[in-house]
């Protein structure tokens, strides 16, 4: 049980609000939550990963203090991640005694590690070789031995985080089984997921998480899934935009059939087609990881992609280097802002100009114009509203949000055609994403094609003109009207809930 | 304007606390081993000052490590671990003095083409590395160590085969022709020509680092490697080409150091000038601005271990083990970050 | 052509490969056991220089085998322990305190051996001790293979034998397990407790011994004493060594003495009249040609592999 948690991260973000969380021995019990919900930050906690601001941790009626992951698998808890922590190298029996090799002596048994572990598996009735080395399993069998893990430390709590994400379906099914032996075992489980056809399978009751607080619990028979959708994905703020409705320009940008498969080998995007026209704003709805991301980085030259074409002003892109990408008229607001948006070292002058080597205001046959660049930055400084001194200030100084609007402001600032924005307005304080909506709106006036990636829905759905739905690496659903469809059905489309018939979609190609 | 105030205060802070423990070290290590410990750290510390010439060979061993620093400083500036100027400076010489004593030229024109020669050869020694690593991901620092190696046998070879002075007593070159020399530009000491080409390049590096757009590219290609390629830049090309131009200054180094510092080329092993790039950069924080006053830094140091090896008991090596510490003190991103948490949190404390 | 197969036949030649391998060996397990922990230790050089100094001059002194080479294996842990220091707790990037420790180690060795021995150059001063020869019973009266295995320095039975430890420690006890651990996922080291930092200490300080006994060998081995420049970049040869042995100790062993090799080679080829400058220039040339045949091999088999998952899915 954990009582009255509050979480506030060191930037002032409040993850978790007067959380009161609790689970009953031996059931499997579902917490569920958008991103950014604060689900993911209340495990941490109990895992020990995170410490609360506030609150406290009760387990068998005792009361825990948990620093350190150590100490959560000392009490009995196991936590399964989405990524997996395992050696790959080594065997699968290596890996699940890991760290807690049994005998005394300073040497290693192997074949008393392989009892060790057809003991546990025996135990739970696991099946698999504990000779075979990580890297040649599959995903699933990964799980499994990341389950096995917790379970050889002891652990009567697992919690799962989106364990299925990775799965096929048959791997799914054999998870499921695997979950509801272990809890005829005794075992208690805590199953994060978006999916809601899972929860309902195997879980018996539901927590729902929404923007930091918990706003129900209920068990799994007692609420439909629209129901569950509906709390997940309730109104949040008001992002009242003032659109004028233009009309749909040209095609722009050109996606046919297109295929990518990522580095762990999964293929996130599945024959995907559609066409960006100028002048609008097509929003890509989706839960994270559902293929979105690969989506805008292979059309920003970022990603191979498998197989499948992308003309962009009718030049094919597929093979085309970044540099010539942008040049046809392209930015791109990336979603991960520290690891690509910026060079931490760099001053705020020096990101802004990344992208403008070409302008001849700005450079004269390859020489910097110190003095125009000077004013250019401060005016862009000055016209997004950037909390800083001076161009000259190293950006690593700037806080998350002001760091965005650099690179808002580098990428708004070429007059592009095609813009791609992925999460342009994460982490920023209201007044400021509200500028930057203006200035998506401003642009796409102007006749820019904008595709928009965003994880909140009110915003989504009211800055786009209209709406493609992803899941699972394929386009489940196709709004030309944004204005048409509520939040709460698109939450549905969102977790795989319903999915429109082809010709419905299929005039996103249009 | 607070922040960045702190931030290069403490800089300079633990910059400072390095230099002062490294001299502090070298006052300890003189203490145990001389038996005139002072007259030792006189000499130290004060020998280059002593007379005009003294003085003047601290200028001329700046100039080199200069040339040094900045090579380093531009190859390290896109983060790559590549010493192959170590090579490119030994090569570079042997291959000017061959040339001038191949080509009889007319003065200034000789010189001139000799140290474009060994600018060439050194961008195409440091040039290697990056394409091994490049084609085939081999780790560019044991290449280029091994490059080095390689190319300093293969110089020598021609050296003291087909250049050796027979009348010589050891191991060298014809005396090279006076039309090849850099000339003599302070009368007392041995400051040559080298001086005014060294000061031009270190101008022509800030300026590229600066003020062009390639700079610029690769400075950010350095610091983010990821940034670099989704704004579009052409990080491997960026990278060789910065290689290059290393090698390029490397290679210039050395053949001005042989045409102006010597009348016979007589190097017979490697004369570590690419490791001491190595510490004139990160003195210098590979910024080409700051070359010349690590430069002049290390050589006054050098030069004063010099005076002390001859004047007292103390052997100039142990500079060797000052200098150590000095690289890693300095690069040492964790030194003294306590007392940075503590100021830290006093100033934040004293701001409300 | 002639007189160079029927020199590399010569069982005196095949004796000399081993025993020119034999630091180089050292070396190279000991970047096998650093990089194996995530640690890379790019001061063997400067290890090697330190042991060797300190091995010799310490031999000397007492005239004791045993104090020489201890005094060796303190040598190489200081120049360890400065790694360590500097590249795990002050976080100053632990390639370039390396490089640092080896410019350090070069001129310091020089240094100490003046304020010691008030000579620049070498020990000669001293007499310097060596460890002995070994001639196993039995083996040594082989024909030819006899001449080869039998009559080596200890230190080189010792250095293929450590072959085996080095193998014995990162696969078949606990510790070199967890040190495997923390070089391949760190963080699946943490998520278990496991002290990552403590580990790589560890494979440093284990790093740092061997070195030294390749150090201790240069000049406590076949030579007697230490000489400026003596190790000649062998320690980087051996980065290269253990890169190609891909970072597994038998496949190490096997780059090494192809290292070892080109280095006899080298001293044939001298006898041949083959100039000196070219000849010493084989080991090097070898060590980059074998990175780049490596490095290939490395990357066409990444290829493979992503092939045969690609066609699973």
């Amino acid at each position: 049980m954990m009582n009255k948690i509050n979480k506030i991260y060191p930037n002032g973000v409040v993850a978790n609000k007067d959380v009161d969380f609790s689970v009953r021995r031996g059931e499997i019990h579902a917490l569920v939550g958008e991103n950014g919900a604060g689900k993911s930050t209340l495990m941490k906690i109990l895992f020990g990963i995170e410490k609360p601001t506030e609150g406290s941790i009760y387990y068998k009626g005792k009361k825990l203090i948990i620093n350190s992951p150590l100490d959560a698998i000392n009490y009995g808890f196991g936590m399964v991640h989405q990524h997996f922590m395992l050696v790959e190298s080594m065997s699968v029996s290596e890996n699940i005694v890991l760290g807690s090799e049994p005998g005394s002596s300073w040497k290693i048994n192997s074949n008393i590690q392989d009892e060790e572990a057809k003991k546990i598996m025996e135990k739970y009735n696991f099946k698999i070789n504990v000779k075979a080395k990580i890297s040649d399993l599959s995903i699933g069998l990964r799980q499994k031995v990341e389950i096995l893990k917790a379970l050889y430390k002891g652990a009567e709590v697992l919690i799962l985080d989106e364990p299925t994400a990775v799965l096929t379906p048959q791997e799914t099914v054999e998870l499921f089984e695997q979950l509801k032996a272990l809890k005829a075992q005794g075992h208690t489980i805590i199953f994060i997921s978006h999916k809601l056809n899972e929860i309902k399978e195997i879980c018996d009751r539901i927590s729902i998480m929404r923007n930091g607080t918990l706003v129900g619990v209920y068990d799994v028979n007692a609420v439909t899934k629209d129901e569950i959708s509906d709390l997940m994905v309730g109104k949040s703020v008001n992002w009242e935009v003032l659109k004028t409705p233009t009309k749909k320009g040209k095609v722009l940008l050109k996606v046919k059939n297109l295929t990518v498969i990522n580095e762990a080998n999964f293929p996130c995007l599945k024959h995907v087609s559609f066409n960006l026209h100028s002048s609008t704003i097509l929003g890509i709805v989706g839960v994270e990881g559902n293929g979105q991301k690969e989506l805008v980085d292979s059309i920003a030259g970022l990603t191979k992609i498998e197989s499948g074409e992308i003309i962009l002003k009718d030049k094919k892109i597929n093979t085309s280097s970044v540099e010539k990408i942008r040049e046809l008229g392209l930015s791109h607001i990336p979603g991960d802002r520290m690891v690509r948006g910026i060079a931490n070292e760099s001053t705020i002058e020096e990101n802004l100009l990344a992208t403008h080597t070409k302008d001849e205001r700005l450079f004269h046959k390859g020489f910097l114009k110190t003095k125009e660049i000077r004013k250019w930055s401060e005016e862009l400084i000055s016209e997004f509203q950037i909390k800083a001194s001076s161009p000259k200030v190293p950006i690593k100084m700037l806080s998350g949000g002001n760091i965005q609007k650099v690179i808002v402001a580098r990428e708004f600032s070429k007059n592009s055609d095609c813009i791609i924005a992925n999460q342009p307005t994460r982490g920023i304080d209201i007044g400021a994403a509200k500028f930057i909506h203006l200035k998506l709106i401003e642009l796409r006036d102007k006749g820019a094609g904008v595709l928009l990636l965003s994880a909140d829905l009110s915003e989504i759905k009211s800055m786009s003109d209209s709406l493609l739905v992803i899941f699972n690496g394929q386009f489940v659903a196709y709004f030309e009207d944004a204005n048409k469809v509520t939040e709460e059905q698109l939450g549905k489309f969102m977790l795989g809930v319903e999915k429109q018939d082809e010709k419905e979609i299929k005039r996103c190609e249009a | 304007m607070k922040k960045i105030n702190f931030e290069t205060k403490f800089e300079i802070i633990r910059f400072s606390v390095a230099i002062l423990i490294a001299l502090a070290l070298s006052f300890i290590i003189i203490l145990l081993v001389s038996d005139m410990p002072f007259l030792a750290l006189q000499k130290l510390f004060l020998g280059p000052l002593e007379n005009l010439r003294r003085f003047g060979n601290v200028i001329e061993l700046a100039i080199t490590l200069s040339f040094a620093g900045l090579s380093i400083a531009i190859i390290f500036s896109a983060n790559q671990f590549n010493l192959a100027p170590e090579g490119a400076f030994y090569a570079s010489g042997a291959i000017s003095a061959m040339f001038v004593l191949t080509f009889p030229l007319p003065k200034i024109i000789s010189p001139f083409l000799a140290i474009i020669i060994g600018g060439l050869i050194g961008a195409i020694i440091c040039v290697i590395p990056a394409l091994l690593k490049k084609k085939w991901g081999a780790s560019e620092l044991v290449s280029s160590l091994m490059l080095n190696f390689i190319v300093m046998y293969l110089a020598k070879y021609f050296i003291n085969n087909k250049f050796k002075d027979p009348t010589c007593g050891y191991n060298a070159t014809y005396i090279l022709p006076d039309s090849s020399r850099l000339i003599n530009i302070i009368p007392g000491t041995r400051i040559h020509f080298g001086l005014i080409i060294v000061v031009f390049t270190i101008f022509v590096c800030v300026v590229f680092m600066q003020k062009t757009k390639w700079g610029f590219q690769l400075l950010q290609t350095g610091r983010n490697v990821e940034f670099a390629k989704y704004v579009g830049i052409n990080t491997s090309a960026i990278i060789i080409m910065s290689q290059a131009i290393g090698g390029f200054i490397a290679g210039m180094g050395g053949s001005i150091e042989t045409l102006g510092m010597y009348n016979r080329f007589q190097w017979q092993s490697l004369p570590g000038y690419g490791f001491d790039g190595v510490i004139v950069a990160i003195l210098a924080k590979n910024k080409p601005k700051y070359v010349p006053l690590a430069a002049f830094f290390l050589a006054y140091i050098r030069i004063g271990a010099d005076k002390m090896a001859t004047s007292t008991d103390v052997t100039s090596e142990m500079i060797a083990i000052i200098q150590g510490v000095i690289i890693m003190l300095v690069a040492a991103t964790s030194f003294l970050s306590n007392t940075r948490q503590k100021m830290l949190i006093k100033k934040v404390r004293n701001n409300g | 052509m002639d007189n160079l197969i029927t020199y590399l036949i010569d069982s005196q030649f095949l004796y000399s490969v081993f025993r020119v391998t034999t630091p180089l060996l050292f070396a190279a397990l000991a970047s096998v056991v650093a990089e194996n922990a995530g640690a890379s230790n790019i001061a063997l050089e400067g290890i090697m220089i330190f042991a060797a100094l300190f091995g010799a001059i310490g031999s000397g002194i007492s005239n004791s085998l045993i104090i020489g080479l201890l005094c060796a294996i303190s040598g190489g842990l200081i120049i360890s322990l400065l790694l360590s220091y500097f590249g795990l707790y002050l976080k100053t990037d632990i390639i370039l305190s390396g490089i640092a420790l080896n410019t350090l180690a070069s001129g310091g060795s020089v240094f100490l051996l003046y304020v010691l021995l008030n000579d620049k150059g070498s020990t000669q001063a001293l007499q310097c001790l060596t460890f002995p020869v070994v001639t196993i019973p039995l083996i040594n009266k082989i024909p030819f293979l006899g001449e080869v295995l039998s009559g080596q320095n200890l230190l080189t039975y010792i250095a293929f034998f450590m072959v085996w430890v080095v193998f014995f420690l990162l696969y078949r006890t606990k510790i070199g397990k967890h040190l495997r651990c923390v070089g391949e996922n760190p963080e699946a080291a943490e998520s278990v407790g496991l002290n990552v930092r403590k580990l790589k200490l560890t494979a440093l300080m284990i790093s740092g011994l061997l070195a030294s006994l390749g150090g201790a060998f240069l000049s406590m081995g076949y030579m007697a004493g230490f000489s400026r420049g003596m190790v000649s970049g062998r320690g980087f040869i051996a980065l290269a060594a253990a890169a190609m042995g891909m970072l597994s100790p038998v496949p190490t062993m096997i780059a090494s003495i192809i290292f070892g090799f080109a280095d006899a080679v080298s001293n044939i080829l001298a006898a041949l009249r083959i100039p000196d400058e070219l000849v010493k220039l084989i080991p090097y040339l070898v060590t980059i040609v074998g990175l780049i045949v490596f490095s290939q091999i490395r990357s066409f088999s990444e290829k493979k592999r992503r092939k045969k998952i690609l066609s699973k899915t």
